[in-house]
């Protein structure tokens, strides 16, 4: 039960969306975005977003592209998380999706609302860091396509009136050769101890993770050691966790003593898998 | 554009037949189906998306109407339990002792009616992945798994 | 009739229930939605232990659609079933973090609600105690200031000036002398947190109060006869005039023996004049706000001669009650009178003790507190087996208890009130292939170990405990079996219809049994828990049978013109042994016989039915001598996992549980059920556990992070069962509704410390608690 009072809005066009979203902020009411809306609605249930309405834009055509042309994929932010995985153009991705919550909220959770929510682990971030893609938003000031790792920093950074309309990935990106673990406490549906995804661009890996600390990252400095083949590979592993980018979580899941261990063993069976490890 | 600003008369299409109600746009499609409609055959266990007592399906999928607005669901349609009749699963639950206190016996019926509809043929790692969005407290999930492998097998 | 011949008993016979559960048909208390319903919301406490300085309303009462709010100030007095130390809401202090503290009454809940968010209460925090071990030392807080003062309603030994609420003591065979016969003995601490039962169907009730004054109440409960009396004791109203109903119970697991947001509902009907008002718990208030399931704190101390015969046993097991006593105080007893587990052990000093922390309160569990001291006792066994040398399993076999042996309450043993463990051992020896390696490396980091556990557990029940049946004819020779136990899943309505079904040698389609209970109308069943329904219920059952078949041959006997004893009856029919031919058709003198003329004998055909516990006495206070139960349901338990070395994640391959049923009744029901417990069992052993902070709160209140099994992540079941008959039983049915829980977390202790080579002391078994077990035993 919700006992805060909304307005529902299901535009059908970008430009509907964002005039709504405009002439709400007019009036001073605070308007989010709304995709899947399972994270909003627990949310809110809790007492813990507080908003006068929601912009549902799973009826904008744009938001629920899925399909591979001129060597794209575009992916729309209105996607489902089970239709990533059920066609499962992008295998990685896939992978990441099925990460996510179980397979019924999954029928409701969306690419571009597990991007923007407010949760730390945000997964399905993580295919699309490592691939460079693009992402178009839409906002007052019309649609600008940005890539991703441009505006990504701990939150996807974008203006109050803008939106995810889709996120566009290159064809080249989506068949590489990945790696990508999942680690919990105890049961595959929780929350992640650590998520790590990697892929492999001829001899340069790169990698994401999350759940070590309390946002989704790709951080360069870590992709640098990792790829400093020469460098014996604990020392590399030592070096990423003296410089990751925000403390290691302590929570529920796991302390943060133990992710710090998961994590550490994690790289490095995975860096053995993908060959990164000599 | 579809919008509810205010408690309002929507209108859902539930097992087939369409239905007039109020609702207020904060009202989840639980309560709606619940409260509204009578339709207590759907669960409320966790209000929070943890348990899938709630599951019903929408446009054929299952969804957990505790993480789904009521006002979200119009335009699209949506089968509760009380809509499923006599079909093999539930059969199958029956005969495979797949049930004991039974309160998340509705729900499970939902989601493996829409496995076995969707993937007629699903393997052991489909199964798992699907089933274990809902949960049982006093069946092993071994029965609940026979009776699904039952119906698929048929 | 043999054994050989028994049609019904033994079958799988298809559940009632299912037919209605499998449409969503099948209705629970909470499904009850009518336009004129009012609707109740709880205030809860954000603290686990401080002073309510202030409660404002003010802001809540200008919601519309409120009706009432109700505070400790219009309640009644304290509550309790053994000691009264609760009040209904809390009153000048909270105790525990999600304690009741106002309900307020609206036209929805949606009003409700939002009313119920507007309280403040003002706090003022108090120091906590956030462990057994805490409670018990002399400095700690006081959580009852004036807990000598309490009203004891039964045999309970609360000590005024500490936190204690009861402390039962075993004190058999001369321990001080014990120790000297002992080559090798082992000692050592254990921990077993509190958690809760997490029914899928969180509890809730209704209560209305009709112009005559009769109080209906409608409640998710596995007694209903209780909240009868209790609503009638604490609101002083007559018993007859408080009606509770129980429809079908959607899970309960003893979390729904407790009577708590009944006292609640009922207030809030009164508040609004009587209407019906309907109160519901949310998923977090049932975790934390409403009872769960005990804490445990053990010390084990063991002895054996350098052969393995265990002579002596001292054990301290700390009761984990939470902020009031409720069940707890009765576990802590069931705890003592079983302490050692099935083994003879002829010296036992043992020291059960209860205390009050800032905990969510306790009530029943399934085990009723065996699985916690379970967990202590066969960890110690296994770590004697190894100072030993021994083969577990061996050592077990060696120390099975047995017909001749004595309980350590001292009950005398038979195989009728014992049954078989050496048979249970030895089975389950084969059915997990023990002598094909009990430790595997499997060569790949991994390591495959089996781990073994036996259980006991005998009911713990008033000495007074009374059930009955009542059965009457349809016109088509069709019955109606009318009794009070609640049906909350395990399915023993449908096996009490096969008891009937049996002894009438009726056709089980024509036994009807209603699902709901209604204490105005269904005979009074004390409680539906301590697995008891098959015993208590059954035994009426068959005492209704009698009396039914007596009442049938009688009037047959006049229409047939023989003697009674020259009459049967089996298939609708009463006929002549000799000639079945020679028959009347019961649908002929249900209702009474009618002769051609007109003239009738007779009357209606009813069957009555009643039980009542025999031969069971309090526990004596100094040594506990006594009988705490009609007999003991035991066997063996065990658990194959798969380890990773490196990461201490583990799959559980097998569980298996080889238990002595007496008698199996249904087979396909009495497996499920068996199975469940052995799930549940596994679920609590491997995550299952309210995470407290320092300040005593409860961080995992919600399904998203207090973590159930779920699908898939089960190993493979096996269940066996032999059957030694219990003589006093129905067709010698042993209670094992709860018992497949009981052995499973020790079972995967001792695998797991197999694996690990670590001692695992510490309860849930995750992958970081090894890992971290392990790590500090290295340093």
């Amino acid at each position: 039960m919700i006992t805060m009072d909304f307005a529902y809005y299901r535009p059908k066009s970008i430009a509907e969306a964002v005039n709504t979203f405009q002439d709400l902020t007019l009036q001073n009411k605070k308007a989010l975005y709304y995709g899947g809306g399972t994270e909003i609605i627990s949310m809110a249930r809790m007492n813990k977003l507080q908003f006068a309405a929601v912009i549902d834009i799973k009826e904008i055509p744009e938001c629920n592209v899925m399909q591979i042309n001129n060597q794209k994929l575009t992916i729309g932010a209105a996607v489902t998380l089970t239709k990533i995985c059920e066609t499962n153009l992008f295998p990685l991705l896939s992978r990441a999706a099925k990460a996510t919550a179980d397979h019924t909220s999954r029928d409701k959770i969306t690419v571009g609302g597990n991007i923007c929510g407010l949760i730390p682990y945000r997964e399905v971030v993580l295919p699309f860091l490592l691939c460079n893609s693009q992402v178009i938003l839409a906002g007052k000031e019309g649609q600008r396509t940005v890539p991703i790792t441009q505006i990504f920093d701990k939150t996807l950074k974008r203006e109050k009136s803008e939106f995810i309309v889709q996120i566009l990935t290159d064809r080249t990106f989506i068949d590489l050769p990945f790696e990508f673990v999942k680690k919990t406490k105890m049961e595959e549906i929780d929350y992640p101890l650590v998520t790590l995804a990697l892929i492999k661009l001829g001899d340069e890996i790169r990698a994401a993770v999350s759940g070590l600390c309390s946002f989704p990252f790709r951080s360069s400095r870590l992709e640098n050691e990792i790829n400093q083949i020469s460098v014996p590979l604990q020392t590399r592993i030592d070096n990423i966790m003296s410089n990751l980018p925000g403390p290691i979580l302590n929570n529920l899941q796991g302390s943060a003593e133990y992710r710090d261990f998961v994590f550490r063993n994690t790289l490095l069976d995975a860096l053995a898998k993908v060959g990164g490890a000599s | 554009m579809f919008q509810v600003l205010s408690k309002s008369l929507i209108e859902l299409e539930v097992n087939g037949e369409i239905k007039s109600i109020v609702v207020r746009p904060a009202d989840t499609l639980l309560f709606a189906l619940r409260e509204q409609l009578g339709l207590t055959g759907t669960k409320d266990a966790c209000g929070n998306g943890d348990c899938a007592a709630c599951t019903v399906l929408v446009d054929g999928w299952p969804v957990k109407s505790c993480l789904m607005l009521a006002v979200e669901a119009v335009g699209h349609k949506i089968t509760t339990i009380e809509g499923l009749k006599d079909i093999p699963i539930q059969k199958a639950f029956l005969d495979k002792f797949a049930l004991q206190c039974g309160y998340c016996t509705p729900a499970f019926i939902i989601n493996s009616h829409a496995l076995v509809t969707i993937h007629p043929d699903a393997n052991d790692e489909v199964i798992k992945e699907w089933l274990q969005s809902n949960l049982c407290r006093c069946t092993s999930y071994e029965e609940i798994k026979e009776a699904v492998k039952w119906v698929l097998g048929q | 009739m043999t054994a050989e011949e028994m049609t019904i008993i033994g079958k799988s016979v298809n559940r009632k229930d299912a037919p209605e559960k499998v449409r969503g048909a099948a209705k629970y208390t909470t499904d009850y939605i009518a336009p004129d319903l009012l609707h109740a919301k709880l205030v809860t406490s954000t603290y686990a232990h401080a002073k309510i300085k202030s409660i404002n309303t003010n802001e809540a009462q200008k919601v519309p659609g409120v009706q009432a709010i109700v505070t400790a100030e219009y309640c009644p007095g304290i509550v309790g079933v053994i000691l009264e130390d609760q009040p209904m809401l809390a009153k000048d202090k909270v105790r525990y973090h999600g304690e009741p503290i106002a309900v307020v009454v609206a036209n929805s809940e949606y009003e409700a609600k939002k009313a119920a968010e507007l309280i403040q209460v003002e706090y003022e925090p108090l120091p906590v105690v956030n462990s057994p071990g805490e409670a018990i030392k002399p400095n700690a807080p006081l959580i009852h200031e004036n807990h000598g003062d309490y009203r004891r309603l039964k045999h309970v030994f609360p000590e005024p000036g500490t936190n204690i609420s009861n402390h039962v003591k075993i004190r058999k065979g001369d321990i001080g002398k014990a120790w000297a016969q002992c080559d090798v003995i082992v000692e050592d601490s254990f921990s077993i947190p509190q958690s809760d039962h997490a029914a899928l169907e969180p509890r809730n009730s209704r209560c209305e109060i009709k112009p005559d004054g009769r109080v209906i109440i409608y409640t998710s409960s596995q007694s209903p006869f209780i909240v009868r009396k209790l609503i009638s004791r604490y609101f002083n109203l007559d018993e007859g005039k408080v009606i509770v109903n129980t429809p079908l119970v959607g899970g309960a697991f003893g979390g729904k023996a407790a009577v708590h947001l009944e006292f609640l509902v009922y207030m809030a009907s009164y508040a609004v004049g009587g209407r019906m008002v309907k109160l519901v718990n949310t998923r977090e208030e049932d975790l934390i706000g409403s009872p769960c399931k005990i804490g445990l704190e053990a010390k084990v101390k063991l002895g054996s001669t350098k052969d393995g015969i265990i002579k002596a046993a001292e054990i301290t097991y700390l009761v984990d009650g939470g902020a009031y006593s409720n069940m707890g105080v009765a576990i802590t007893k069931s705890i003592a009178t079983d302490c050692t587990g099935p083994y003879k052990i002829e010296n036992v000093f043992c020291d059960a003790i209860c205390v009050y922390t800032n905990h969510p309160f306790t009530t029943s569990f399934r085990g009723f507190g065996h699985m916690e001291y379970t967990f202590a006792i066969e960890r110690t066994i296994d770590m004697l087996a190894r100072k030993l040398k021994h083969d577990p399993l061996e050592l077990r076999i060696k120390n099975a208890i047995a017909p001749g042996d004595t309980s350590p309450s001292l009950v005398g043993l038979t195989p009728s009130n014992i049954g078989n463990l050496k048979e249970c051992l030895n089975q389950i020896k084969k059915l997990i292939n023990w002598d094909g390696g009990r430790k595997v490396d499997m060569g790949n980091g991994k390591i495959r170990t089996k781990g073994i556990s036996c259980f006991w557990k005998t009911p713990s029940t008033p000495t007074d405990a009374v059930s009955g049946a009542v059965i009457t004819f349809n016109p088509d020779g069709s019955i109606n079996l009318n009794i009070g136990p609640v049906e909350l899943g395990v399915g023993s309505k449908t096996v009490l219809a096969q008891i009937l079904a049996e002894r009438l040698k009726w056709d089980i389609n024509k036994i009807h049994v209603t699902m709901e209970v209604n204490t105005e109308l269904n005979p009074v069943h004390w409680k539906t828990v301590a697995s008891m329904t098959i015993y208590m219920v059954g035994r009426a059952v068959l005492e209704a049978a009698e009396d039914l078949i007596s009442q049938l041959k009688s009037i047959g006997s006049i229409v047939l013109r023989c003697s009674p004893t020259d009459l049967d009856v089996a298939d609708g029919k009463v006929f002549l042994k000799e000639d079945p031919n020679q028959h009347l058709d019961v649908t002929e003198v249900v209702y009474g016989y009618k002769y051609d003329n007109g003239n009738s004998i007779g009357g209606q055909i009813m069957g009555r039915g009643t039980f009542i516990m025999k031969h069971l006495t309090t526990l004596d206070h100094d040594g506990g001598k006594g009988v705490p139960g009609p007999g003991w349901t035991l066997g063996a338990q065990a658990v194959e996992v798969e380890f990773d070395a490196k990461y201490c994640t583990y799959n559980i391959l097998k569980a298996v549980t080889v238990l002595d049923a007496g008698k199996v009744l249904n087979p396909k029901t009495a497996e499920g059920v068996v199975k469940g417990g052995m799930s549940m069992g596994l679920s609590f052993a491997t995550r299952e556990y309210f995470d407290f902070d320092i300040q005593g709160k409860v961080l995992n209140h919600n399904l998203r992070t207090y973590k159930i099994m779920r699908f898939g992540e089960n190993p493979q079941y096996i269940v066996n069962f032999i059957e030694t008959p219990q003589i006093d039983a129905p067709y010698g049915a042993r209670a094992f509704g709860e018992h497949g829980i009981i052995g499973m977390p020790a079972a995967l202790g001792n695998s797991l410390a197999a694996a690990s080579d670590t001692d695992l002391n510490k309860l849930p078994l995750s992958p970081e608690t090894i890992w971290k077990t392990r790590k500090e035993a290295a340093q």
